[in-house]
């Protein structure tokens, strides 16, 4: 029996039915599931197997799901040091599509998917639109990248799965987006919200007033952001900016997702079991408390994830959601423990320069960080694109612009830093995950 | 009266004073006058154009930030203390000069400035009851 769905606003679709199962038959269907994968690693992944054999720890053992914590955690490192095929469940005559991470460092991270793997892949991007509000009837321009990213399949495949019209313009070419956007009648974007703000901008300077088009979601995501963004984003164009969750380590986008509360991304947790733990020591922290989310996949069958460490600072929201789902949230993550960067000392997070930065009306966040390093002492530079809005024809406005951003900054982070006006569209723009941060220091 | 000013926000870099002159260049747009405030990093670009909508839009959608501002041609006598005495009227007023600059303009003994007042509509007023003439923008932007 399904709990009754306590609807606010947004309308119910049927694929969203097993977000609001009763907690004891989720729990029950997770044991059931996490057995089955701990199973098929074992035997299948030699990498899982080592790891399992050195704790004494056999599949049967998984009776209960507090097990979970005396399974080994699995990290990037593992995927790139089994590049390509290392770990692979199935045999590649099972497998349909392969993927891969763009690997800014070093090689990337392969990952695959059978036939089962992508109708999973789709049930959760489905719940996932569904739970943005959207619908068959829905005209979804999708501007996620498409190729190796799962960014853009995924959507894609969820956007078709729902019965909207699927526009695959994938990312890139702002003008013809915008183009696309206002004479095929979009009402809804799928992207990153650093490209949605760049589009934004860009319709401005072509004198298109996006809030008078019929696009009313944007489904953001493979990036953080921050509230204030979103805040920022919804007011000019007057849509309703989404947060959406997900890594090509566990699936692609679809792992998460935020409802029509947008309190919290509620986590496809049928699929994918989450933890919060200690980036430090690995264990679990009390429900409620920050720390990182390690996430097992319960329904993979070709590359099947154990207590995967995803570097993601999050934490559980404990109260019931305004939207009925059972399934747990998690609040939206701000900042990835790998994005910390430390200046003379201080622990500094881009997600905070952007905080700040919004703060001081008016500003766009096109801003990039640059670290360098003077005799010994780090400097940090914030480089802040001016717009029309905040541009003036008086250097002293300039001037106390300047000095308004360097004390915004300071306020929120604790540091000194040298704030520098560039040209509008200096700063590269990304198509895809923005690039904030640009450290020059020598190592 | 009122004439339309632009501005750009243009970084203190090598060329990148020519590429906005040259796009109004290609669409035939003169530049009247020009004034530029630099500071180490960034300057802004002040700019008298003879079709000020056409340029501005020309710039926006080249990506610049542009800023359109009021400001006043006021013609001054071409000799010793003429600005002295044009500035003057506005010593012992509440109005303030933002910033000026001159505009090469053919006129025997005359000379005419560009003032951005932070109050135009008063200064106007201040200027014609000193009996001062304020250079009508038809002329200004049509040579």
């Amino acid at each position: 029996m399904l709990a009754t769905p306590v609807s606010i606003a947004a309308p119910f679709h049927p694929a969203s039915a097993p977000d609001y199962v009763p907690l004891r038959q989720l729990r029950d269907l997770q044991l059931a599931r996490l057995r089955a994968t701990v199973r098929r690693a074992y035997h299948q992944v030699d990498l899982y197997r080592r790891r399992l054999d050195e704790r004494g720890i056999r599949p049967d053992d998984v009776t209960s799901l507090d097990v979970i914590r005396l399974l080994p955690f699995t990290v990037k490192a593992d995927l790139r040091d089994a590049y390509p095929f290392g770990l692979f469940a199935s045999p590649l005559t099972e497998v349909v599509r392969l993927h891969a991470s763009s690997g800014t460092t070093g090689k990337p991270i392969v990952v695959a998917y059978t036939r089962e793997d992508v109708d999973v892949w789709t049930n959760a991007m489905v719940r996932t639109l569904a739970s943005c509000g959207l619908g068959a009837g829905d005209v979804v321009q999708n501007a996620y990248g498409y190729g190796l990213f799962t960014g853009g399949l995924g959507a894609h495949y969820g956007a078709e799965g729902l019965g909207a019209t699927v526009i695959p313009i994938s990312g890139g070419n702002t003008d013809r987006q915008i183009m696309v956007m206002k004479d095929f009648r979009v009402t809804a974007i799928c992207s990153t919200p650093s490209y949605f703000v760049h589009v934004m901008e860009r319709a401005r300077e072509l004198g298109v007033d996006v809030r008078a088009l019929p696009l009313k979601v944007g489904v953001f995501g493979a990036e953080p952001w921050s509230e204030s963004m979103r805040r920022h984003i919804e007011a000019d164009s007057g849509i309703k900016a989404y947060d959406i969750y997900g890594l090509s380590e566990i699936i692609g986008p679809g792992v998460a997702s935020e409802c029509a509360a947008q309190e919290g991304l509620h986590i496809f947790e049928d699929h994918f079991y989450p933890e919060i733990v200690d980036p430090e020591t690995g264990e679990p922290v009390p429900d409620g408390e920050e720390g990182e989310l390690a996430l097992t996949t319960l329904s993979k069958h070709a590359m099947p994830m154990i207590r995967y460490r995803t570097r993601d600072i999050t934490r559980f929201l404990t109260a019931p959601c305004a939207c009925g789902r059972t399934i747990r949230r998690i609040q939206r993550i701000s900042r990835r423990s790998d994005d910390m960067l430390i200046v003379r000392g201080v622990n500094v997070y881009p997600s905070q320069i952007e905080t700040a930065l919004l703060e001081v009306e008016g500003t766009l966040p096109h801003y990039q960080i640059i670290l360098t390093r003077e005799r010994g002492l780090d400097r940090m530079e914030v480089q802040v694109e001016v717009t029309a809005e905040i541009f003036s024809d008086r250097v002293g406005a300039l001037e106390q612009l300047q000095m308004r951003l360097e004390q915004a900054i300071d306020r929120v982070t604790g540091l000194r830093v040298d704030v520098r006006l560039v040209e509008p569209r200096t700063i590269q723009r990304s198509e895809g995950k923005a690039r904030r941060v640009s450290d020059r220091r020598p190592q | 009266m009122i004439i339309h000013q632009l501005s750009l926000f243009l970084e203190n870099k090598p060329g990148h004073l020519a590429e906005p002159c040259r796009l109004l260049a290609r669409e035939n747009i003169n530049i009247r006058a020009l004034a530029l405030a630099d500071t180490s990093q960034y300057g802004i670009l002040r700019l008298i154009v003879s079709d000020w909508e056409k340029a501005a839009a020309l710039l926006r959608e080249a990506g610049y930030a542009v800023k359109v501002t009021e400001v006043l041609a006021v013609e001054a006598p071409d000799r010793p203390g003429g600005l002295a005495h044009l500035l003057e009227i506005f010593e012992n007023s509440p109005i303030n000069i933002e910033y000026m600059y001159a505009f090469p303009f053919d006129r025997s003994e005359r000379a005419v400035m560009i003032f951005r007042f932070d109050n135009p509509e008063a200064a106007i007023a201040l200027l014609k009851a000193a009996g001062i003439g304020v250079v009508d923008s038809v002329e200004v932007y049509n040579r």
